[in-house]
């Protein structure tokens, strides 16, 4: 479904991806990891086309995707979450959401200022399914509340929501259990298992290990740009360059 | 369909308003403010679209609102045209003024519209300082009454019922577009810009949009204001209008429709009460304005409103002490 190759991104000097290739299969939980400044956010913003790639090749379901910008990919089913939180807090939490319906939904200017009737009840029905994806995520207390009232781990929750309102065929999450507590952890990973399970394909960045173990069908792990190792989570933990990366060479 | 209540219940509101303020002001000279403020208060409504909900600002706006003061008084008094024909023309040439004046700026991140609206608004009122032979230069050149067909509108009882429907109309058409997906996309990119990206928001095209929409409805606001007094000066144009009407916006409160309406109500007023203060009323003004800022930074109406309404925002705020937070 999205196949990286030979992916590299420079900042001036600094190689912050370096020639990553990996491939995620439909209906998987493919998670990357690695020490912290390995590239993985780097690689997140890659995919998703916030950043544009110095070189390589991202294909996302057969078609060269490199470059386009993240209202291109979004139109061709991606979805993310972001790992410093991006929610509009001058907003509703419901309208967040709504947000990610955007695409699905009638952008024609002055059938919005006459408020035409069939805006009407596409409103209705979108402002129904969103008050519905909160619940899914476990927000659903805060339907009439502003985001701004939300507690950071509910936040978390409400991107997830905004993202799925897009119904996108693969989700990419950024650090979701950051800052989380254990109960709030657990809670998230039955939540990933849950939108996983509802046919849609997760790449996940993330530090916890527990999680990730116990999630991931397959994993990449990245240190100083560089991929050092793939597979499942067994073949990972038992990788010896994956332990010296952790624990330090002499390991 | 409960959030839509809020909105709904303020146009009944306005709409009362409108309907009984005839009945209160004692001569046509409160008419006549009646009518300047609604006519501010529409092209307030239009920026504070671009301002207050999608967070892009225009130092220029007055320069949209000039074209169409004299498009309206060109057209109409020296080649003849239909009052309507000269105010249209004015909103066409004022849109795609915008138009070509946001497509390369707004692709920039940071404050570029801010500058690029600044150095606009300022070489329009110098054209319409200049170009004597056509907007009279300084002094001025005067407009015609509006017609249309056998129809006039007389007096300031008329004037105040077409720009008293024209505020609804523009109060109701914003609300509508605040509550739409595009209304939610211009929000989402003031919120996070990236998000909307992500969400699949051509956030250009919107600024751009939302841009052209507020310079055509400042434009036609202008055309009215022509019309309406009867003259027009270069100092319609003029940047102190422009900086008038931003700070209408955040004065009457930012993403706030009805504080537009009170924000232009307040600073249309103001100017008049404090004349009496010869000299001081520049000083008085602005420490009112720096006060209300202190205050109540969000602006009058979205304060008021949030210290009117403690029992909504108590509930989710309760749960949230109820949760613990972090480890």
């Amino acid at each position: 479904m999205l196949q990286i190759e030979n992916l590299s991104k420079s900042f001036g000097g600094l190689k912050a991806v370096q020639d990553v290739s990996f491939a995620v299969k439909q209906g998987s939980i493919h998670s990357v990891i690695g020490p912290n400044g390995a590239g993985k956010t780097t690689l997140f913003n890659l995919i998703t086309g916030v950043y544009v790639p110095t070189s390589g090749k991202i294909l996302f379901e057969g078609v060269d995707v490199s470059g386009m910008p993240p209202d291109e990919l979004a139109r061709r089913g991606m979805s993310r979450t972001f790992q410093n939180l991006q929610v509009c807090m001058n907003m509703s939490a419901i309208d967040n959401v709504m947000v990610g319906a955007h695409l699905r939904l009638s952008q024609n200017l002055l059938g919005a200022l006459l408020r035409i009737p069939s805006l009407r009840h596409s409103e209705k029905a979108c402002r129904d399914e969103a008050a519905e994806l909160m619940h899914f995520v476990g927000v659903g207390k805060y339907v009439d509340a502003a985001a701004s009232q939300m507690s950071y781990g509910a936040l978390k929750r409400l991107e997830i929501a905004r993202a799925l309102a897009a119904r996108p065929k693969i989700l990419l999450l950024d650090e979701p259990a950051a800052g989380l507590n254990h109960t709030e952890t657990a809670e998230i990973e039955a939540l990933i298992r849950k939108v996983a399970d509802s046919g849609v394909t997760v790449v996940l960045v993330e530090h916890d290990m527990k999680l990730v173990m116990n999630l991931s069908d397959q994993l990449l792990v990245l240190d100083y740009g560089k991929k050092l190792a793939e597979g499942t989570a067994d073949q990972v933990r038992a990788n010896p360059d994956v332990i010296a990366a952790y624990l330090g060479a002499a390991a | 369909m409960k959030s839509m209540l809020p909105s709904t219940r303020g146009l009944v509101v306005l709409a009362a308003v409108l309907a009984a303020l005839p009945l209160v002001l004692p001569n046509s000279f409160y008419m006549d403010v009646a009518v300047r403020i609604a006519i501010n208060a529409i092209v307030v409504i239009a920026l504070n679209l671009l301002m207050g909900y999608t967070g892009q600002i225009s130092l220029g706006h007055a320069g949209f609102f000039g074209i169409g003061a004299y498009a309206s008084a060109i057209l109409t008094a020296r080649f003849g045209l239909p009052p309507v024909l000269a105010l249209l023309a004015g909103a066409v040439a004022a849109g795609l003024l915008a138009l070509l004046l946001a497509r390369p700026v707004l692709r920039l991140k940071g404050h570029t519209l801010a500058m690029a609206t600044l150095g606009m608004g300022i070489i329009i009122s110098i054209v319409i300082t200049n170009e004597v032979a056509y907007t009279g230069g300084p002094d001025g050149t005067s407009v015609p009454g509006f017609t249309l067909g056998a129809w006039s509108i007389d007096g300031e009882s008329a004037w105040y019922a077409v720009v008293s429907v024209l505020l609804l109309a523009t109060a109701w058409g914003s609300l509508n577009l605040i509550n739409s997906p595009i209304g939610r996309a211009l929000q989402a990119i003031h919120g996070s810009e990236i998000a909307a990206r992500v969400a699949g928001v051509d956030v250009t095209r919107y600024k751009v949009k939302v841009f052209v929409l507020s310079a055509v409805v400042a434009s036609l606001a202008g055309s009215i204001n022509a019309h309406y007094v009867g003259f027009v000066t270069p100092g319609v144009a003029s940047f102190f209008h422009s900086i008038e009407l931003v700070t209408m916006v955040v004065v009457g409160g930012m993403a706030s429709v009805f504080g537009s309406i009170v924000g232009a109500a307040l600073l249309t007023l103001l100017p008049q009460v404090l004349s009496q203060f010869e000299g001081w009323e520049t000083v008085i003004y602005g420490v009112i304005l720096a006060v209300t800022m202190i205050f109540m930074p969000r602006g009058l109406v979205p304060t008021l409103a949030a210290r009117w309404r403690p029992a909504r925002a108590a509930t989710p705020i309760a749960a949230l002490q109820l949760k613990p937070e972090g480890e």
